[in-house]
């Protein structure tokens, strides 16, 4: 799942140290791409010092063979980026005779990194900069800081994840496409934003409606009728199996399997509030994904539709048989966790990045916050899904994020050997 | 061109990675065929039948043969602890948790704190000198035009053998009385049980059984690459697998051999195919092996939908025999 084209600094033991080293490699990764960067190779980097960005420091980039490719300096956020002739071997220097007074290379020999860029990737190039920020982050602000990301991401898992568990309830299938929904989702804005050239803020709600618009289609014209034909819900679940596959690799297909980010809101200074450090998107994200979590509390509690919607989930044949249009309900089950699924993939696209595994990585979260929380209960999925982003962010304080994902799905395998019901689900769900 | 899209396809589908898959697929219409469970991490037990060969011998030095009997033992150890949680619970349980399951071993295996054991990212190989020690294949190109090389020619020949010997005998297997309980747990579990038979532990031998042969064909296809890798056991193995059995006829005996030849038979083609395309140039643009990956995978999505919607039943079941339902 990482970028392999990077050299990863071999992790010292030290827990802090790693951490430091995987926090900087993300940023690193997660430098503004501009449009420019999907059709072509890239290798970029941001320079800082002590958390300060050094400025106008020169880097010369030459192919394998010596062959000269260009220079850039690095801009006054301290990030610098230089488009490639292709894919290939490169070597990346540092003039380190262009270096701010006072600033060193932390290992004076190391002016050189050597680069293996592969197609339509944008490579990274790491330099590190000054004294090693040897005190880290104390136990308390590591853990405030994994608990807030935890936190963030959780919020995604559960509003993704109200979805699967309202379609389950409402007609029993286990969608397993609804991550390559959150990916269509994801696309959709990366389309409009990148591709077309759209403002964010303006691409961001046509892709919701048209993510919404496509989940409503598929039940349209593949569910319903499925659902017409009797036919079983474990055929319907391998039929959902089979529109993942198609899905995912449509987006493959369509728009290479590198990450990618959008093209705006990526490039950002972080805010120190309290033991934490947020980007302000981060902070609107969560913002939002709460502000929608609400909305959709308050829909399924107080509105007609949102009651037919947990009528259907509750008891389909006598909310069918007190005159609820079931079909209808159903529909709007669809659309409603299709637009979810959209600003879900959305938001995950803008605080990591997009690429066409992102949704089904999230499937599995997805599902061990809606077994959490109580298969078909749409409350249930939003605890869960906080419960699995919390679990397996907080886990790295202690463990390696490489298996930070085995702690949620523990937690999955736990919660089906003492209450396989879930914290709010029911006993006769799971019959 | 055409001649190499067929040679390509026919090498493919009778190849020993095809036997390995076969092996995944029988195991796999026990569980979901006869017994109506949903196995959605076979290539969980395809992961601990390979490490289970690789680490004894690779790491610690082992014989082969002890390589093979730890790979069985940790696949039955594995169905032993995904079945105690889920088998009690609803089909699409046991769904979520063993392809969860099948992840959480993924990860395991190639996490860098476990490179002492299983390699980690890189893998392990150096294990199956013993094997290819007593091949009677010496020379290096067989089955004139497919152009085996002979290690390959006896990979094929073991898995081969391994997957048609177990198929006859799960088929016996099958039409014995214990066979008959599975498949009325499949239709009515509540049946079953009204009939004094114990449920649980029925669908437990069987996710056992499947769950070994689906670790016989990790061991086959380690064996036949010559080296194991982490990234070897995605999720859509599982699936692949899955529409193999699907394609063939669930619930029968010849279809998960069906399924396999006939699946690496038109996904091979129609990849070699893209692939003559795409290098040809007709479609400016389009890198050559993401345009092959992405178009094979698509395929494979389409024909599992559309096999699902219109023909259930694959090419040689019998629709009758399968009304599967979550209960």
């Amino acid at each position: 799942m990482r970028d392999p084209s990077v050299t990863p600094a071999r992790p010292r033991p030290d827990v802090r140290a790693r951490l430091g080293a995987v926090i900087g490699l993300l940023a690193a990764l997660l430098l503004p791409v501009a449009a420019l960067a999907q059709s072509s190779e890239t290798i970029a980097g941001r320079l800082s010092d002590g958390g300060e960005p050094v400025a106008g420091v020169l880097i010369v980039v030459t192919a394998e063979d010596g062959t000269p490719v260009g220079e850039v300096r690095s801009g006054a956020d301290g990030a610098w980026e230089l488009g490639l002739p292709g894919p290939g071997a490169y070597v990346v220097e540092l003039d380190v005779a262009s270096l701010p007074d006072g600033v060193t290379l932390r290992d004076p020999d190391r002016t050189t990194v050597a680069v293996n860029v592969f197609e339509n990737a944008r490579s990274a190039a790491v330099f590190a900069l000054g004294e090693p920020v040897d005190q880290g982050p104390t136990f308390g602000r590591l853990l405030a800081q994994n608990a807030v990301n935890g936190l963030k991401f959780g919020l995604i898992i559960a509003m993704t994840a109200v979805g699967l568990s309202l379609i389950f309830g409402t007609t029993g299938l286990v969608n397993f496409a609804h991550g390559d929904l959150v990916t269509v989702g994801a696309f959709l804005t990366f389309f409009l934003n990148v591709t077309l050239g759209l403002r964010f803020l303006i691409a961001v709600p046509l892709a919701v409606l048209t993510s919404a618009a496509f989940s409503g289609g598929l039940d349209r014209f593949l569910w319903r009728p499925l659902r017409a034909r009797q036919t079983g819900l474990i055929a319907m679940l391998v039929v959902s199996i089979g529109l993942g596959f198609v899905l995912r690799h449509l987006a493959l297909l369509f728009f290479g399997g590198s990450r990618s980010s959008y093209g705006e809101y990526t490039l950002q200074t972080a805010l120190e509030i309290g033991l934490v450090r947020l980007q302000p998107t981060e902070i609107v994200v969560m913002g939002l994904s709460l502000a929608i979590l609400t909305g959709v509390g308050l829909l399924l509690n107080r509105t007609r539709l949102g009651k037919a919607m947990r009528a259907v989930a509750d008891e389909r044949d006598l909310a069918e048989s007190s005159g609820i249009d079931v079909q209808r309900v159903i529909l709007a089950v669809w659309i409603l966790g299709g637009a979810l699924t959209g600003i879900g993939g959305t938001f995950l696209g803008l605080i990591e990045s997009v690429d066409y595994l992102m949704g089904f990585r999230l499937l599995l979260l997805m599902f061990a916050g809606v077994i959490l929380g109580g298969l078909g209960s749409a409350y249930g999925a939003m605890v869960g899904g906080i419960v699995v982003g919390l679990v397996s962010e907080v886990s790295t304080v202690w463990f390696s994020s490489q298996i930070k994902y085995v702690w949620a799905l523990l937690v999955l395998a736990v919660i089906l050997l003492v209450r396989p019901q879930g914290i709010l689900g029911r006993r006769e769900r799971i019959g | 061109m055409i001649e190499t899209v067929v040679f390509d396809a026919l090498r493919a589908a009778i190849g020993p990675t095809a036997a390995a898959y076969a092996l995944l697929a029988i195991g796999l219409n026990i569980h979901f065929g006869y017994t109506g469970l949903l196995n959605f991490g076979q290539v969980g037990f395809m992961l601990v039948g390979g490490y289970g060969l690789a680490i004894p011998v690779a790491v610690y030095g082992q014989p082969l043969w002890v390589g093979l009997l730890s790979g069985l033992a940790a696949a039955v150890v594995l169905a032993l602890l995904l079945g105690a949680p889920t088998l009690r619970l609803r089909a699409d349980y046991l769904a979520i948790t063993t392809i969860a399951a099948a992840e959480i071993l993924r990860f395991l295996s190639r996490n860098s704190t476990s490179e002492d054991v299983t390699g980690g990212v890189y893998g392990l190989r150096q294990f199956a000198g013993e094997f290819y020690a007593v091949s009677p294949f010496p020379g290096d190109r067989y089955l004139g035009a497919l152009a085996f090389s002979g290690n390959r020619m006896w990979a094929m020949t073991v898995g081969w053998g391994v997957a048609v010997l177990l198929s006859i005998a799960v088929h016996r297997l099958m039409r014995s009385p214990w066979g008959r309980v599975l498949r009325s747990i499949r239709e009515d579990e509540d049946a079953a049980r009204s009939l004094g038979k114990n449920v649980f532990l029925y669908k437990m031998q069987s996710l056992i059984l499947g769950g070994v042969l689906g670790g016989i064909g990790g061991m086959v296809f380690v064996l036949s690459l010559q080296t194991i890798q982490p990234d070897m056991f995605l999720p859509q193995v599982t699936f692949f697998a899955f529409t193999m059995v699907i394609l063939g006829g669930t619930a029968t005996a010849v279809g998960p051999l069906a399924g396999t030849v006939l699946f690496w038979f038109l996904i091979t083609g129609l990849q070699s195919g893209v692939r003559t395309v795409v290098e040809s140039g007709v479609i400016p643009g389009v890198s050559a092996g993401q345009a092959v990956g992405a178009t094979t995978l698509i395929v494979v999505g389409a024909l599992l939908m559309a096999l699902m919607v219109f023909r259930p039943q694959g090419i040689l079941g019998d629709r009758e025999e399968l009304r599967l339902d979550v209960r």
